[in-house]
């Protein structure tokens, strides 16, 4: 098909748009785009979209709108792809505090990579983390973009609970645990910030397709944040930047 | 405003709306009630907007006492309900309980999951939207979980009359039947090319058995391996219920209300949301079959279903319940008990 994508049903209520079927930031861009260029068309029968690495499935309302319509649609927003590539996306600066009690594993991950624990926290902060997707548990970042020399295995034994807000290592990818839950990840700090608060207006922080860039804090600021977390009054710091160019290389 | 306090909680039973639409995208499961159909009629039986939410029972049923009068419903599998533990309660007809009145269900006779519904809904917080139960991420429904033994249910006032509510029920044609073997419909794809033809072919010619492992996340099925091309995994993508998942052991998995939002398997079909309610009724050792059908058929298919749903409400219009009588009957000198309603045409 035209500009390598498919339109498949996936099912009778949903519709899935595949693009090229690696992960990539040029194809998850294309995801990006179209998920926006639909949620602001606004029409009928359309209730959700769900980003992946590579593709889009939207769900729809059958009895409001056909799968022929949705796919003309679908088509229309495609047409006008090339145009919209300039579209902004937002960087969530997530504050970290790395090793002590909230980074268990940090003088693992350094040990085994031969570094010291300030080059791994220097090199965590180096980049910017792309959102791939959200998924596994609520407000789970996939985040690609982790540089090779910090990659640790995942712990042979895997802890029963991790905190919500901690940020691990597990091969070459990097995250943040949403909630409370047992997990294998090598454990080198914890934020402060709630990326999943069933009390907040918007419960779920981040959105699929921006990116995170983490910033190392002191344990007294980590605390000033948490209060302020916990009052409802910090507001996560942001920075618009243009998509796909987020001034790194992690192709 | 009255409440509902669990004497007896059942399996597992949670309170359920039609699902909590627009967090897919955070990684939110829907969640909802896995039996939609049974699900909205019992809420139309006690004058609720379709979407209220109701109490989801699951193979073995509890035991509810009421704090004042209400109406009530009960649909979906006949887990032979009972008034103050004695006389039987009719399904799929609405219910004047009196205040104290108990409620007592048994096991699944055929299906697997009941609905009570209560009229004016119960009074639980919405959580992103709905009330629906996600026990996996503790939220919604009654504290996130599963309802248990002493816990008290409110149920909101109701805004309808008793003269509007009073001997509503549905017509036998239009009561699901609970098969232990159904033909499920499905859509195929999207990632049929990754199977063989074989595979494919498998698909539709057997039949797949459920095993022990049904929950409202899926129902795992065991029959002939379905075969991959090459790989059982993809590029993780988005799932919504329906989808047949076939993971590298080659056996199919339904991915019902609470699956995750997201998933790394091939995907071989969809089934249709015509019959997912069929799935929702079937337990350990029940026995499917895939028949293929395409986007548009599946379409027709939801809107006869509709069609239903329409004939059910112009039902209560014209045709009430009187009360139950209890006749003895004598034919060729056997005799029977039979419980006779009278119907009433209305004006």
């Amino acid at each position: 098909m035209e500009n390598n994508f498919y339109v498949k049903p996936a099912g009778d209520c949903a519709i899935a748009v595949e693009f090229k079927n690696e992960i990539s930031e040029e194809v998850n861009n294309r995801v990006a785009i179209l998920k926006a260029s639909i949620e602001n068309a606004q029409f009928a029968g359309m209730l959700e979209c769900i980003p992946t690495y590579r593709s889009l499935t939207v769900r729809y309302d059958p009895c409001e709108i056909s799968f022929d319509e949705l796919r003309k649609r679908i088509n229309e927003f495609m047409e006008k792809e090339g145009s919209s590539t300039e579209s902004l996306a937002m960087v969530y600066i997530v504050p970290v505090c790395y090793g002590g009690e909230f980074g268990p594993d940090l003088d693992n991950v350094s040990s085994i990579n031969g570094m010291s624990e300030e080059e791994v926290i220097n090199t965590h902060v180096s980049v910017d983390y792309r959102i791939y997707m959200l998924g596994f548990t609520p407000g789970f970042p996939y985040l690609g973009g982790m540089n090779e020399s910090i990659a640790t295995p995942r712990l042979k034994q895997p802890r029963t609970k991790i905190y919500a807000g901690s940020v691990g290592i597990a091969g070459k990818q990097t995250g943040i645990y949403p909630i409370d839950s047992p997990g294998g990840w090598q454990i080198i700090g914890r934020t402060p910030l709630k990326l999943f608060d069933i009390d907040r207006k918007d419960p779920i922080l981040l959105e699929a397709g921006n990116y995170i860039r983490f910033k190392a804090i002191d344990h007294e600021e980590y605390q000033r944040i948490l209060e302020a977390v916990e009052e409802g009054k910090y507001e996560c710091e942001k920075e618009t930047i243009t998509r796909g160019g987020a001034g790194n290389d992690f192709h | 405003m009255t409440s509902i306090r669990v004497m007896n909680p059942g399996m597992y039973t949670t309170v359920q709306d039609l699902g909590r639409t627009g967090y897919q995208q955070y990684g939110m499961p829907i969640s909802g009630s896995m039996d939609h159909f049974a699900h909205r009629v019992a809420n139309l039986l006690v004058g609720n907007a379709q979407n209220e939410a109701v109490l989801e029972m699951t193979i073995m049923g509890g035991t509810y006492s009421f704090e004042e009068d209400v109406f009530v419903a009960i649909t979906g599998a006949d887990m032979n309900p009972k008034l103050n533990g004695k006389r039987q309660i009719g399904m799929w007809r609405s219910v004047y309980l009196k205040k104290g009145d108990q409620i007592t269900f048994g096991a699944a006779k055929e299906g697997c999951r009941s609905y009570l519904a209560a009229a004016g809904g119960f009074d639980v917080p919405l959580v992103m939207g709905s009330k629906s139960t996600y026990a996996r991420g503790k939220l919604g429904g009654l504290n996130g979980r599963q309802i248990n033994k002493a816990d008290l249910l409110s149920i909101n006032q109701s805004g309808k009359s008793q003269e509007d509510l009073i001997g509503r029920f549905v017509h036998a044609r239009n009561i699901p039947v609970y098969e232990k073997e159904v033909v499920l419909r499905v859509v195929l794809g999207p990632q049929e090319d990754l199977f063989t033809r074989k595979g494919i072919a498998d698909f539709f010619s057997s039949a797949y058995g459920v095993s022990k492992d049904f929950d409202r996340m899926g129902y795992r099925l065991e029959g002939k391996v379905i075969e991959h091309d090459s790989s059982a995994d993809i590029i993780s993508d988005g799932i919504v219920k329906g989808a047949v998942q076939v993971p590298g052991h080659g056996n199919p998995i339904i991915m019902l209300a609470d699956c995750q939002t997201t998933g790394g398997y091939t995907k071989i079909a969809h089934v249709i949301t015509t019959d997912l309610w069929k799935v929702a009724q079937l337990k350990t050792g029940d026995s499917i079959r895939f028949k293929a059908v395409d986007v548009s058929e599946a379409h027709e298919i939801l809107k006869m279903q509709e069609q239903t749903i329409i004939e059910i409400i112009e039902g209560f219009h014209c045709k009430r319940l009187k009360e139950d009588k209890d006749l003895r009957l004598s034919i060729n000198n056997k005799s029977f008990e039979i419980k006779v309603n009278e119907v009433k045409i209305c004006e």
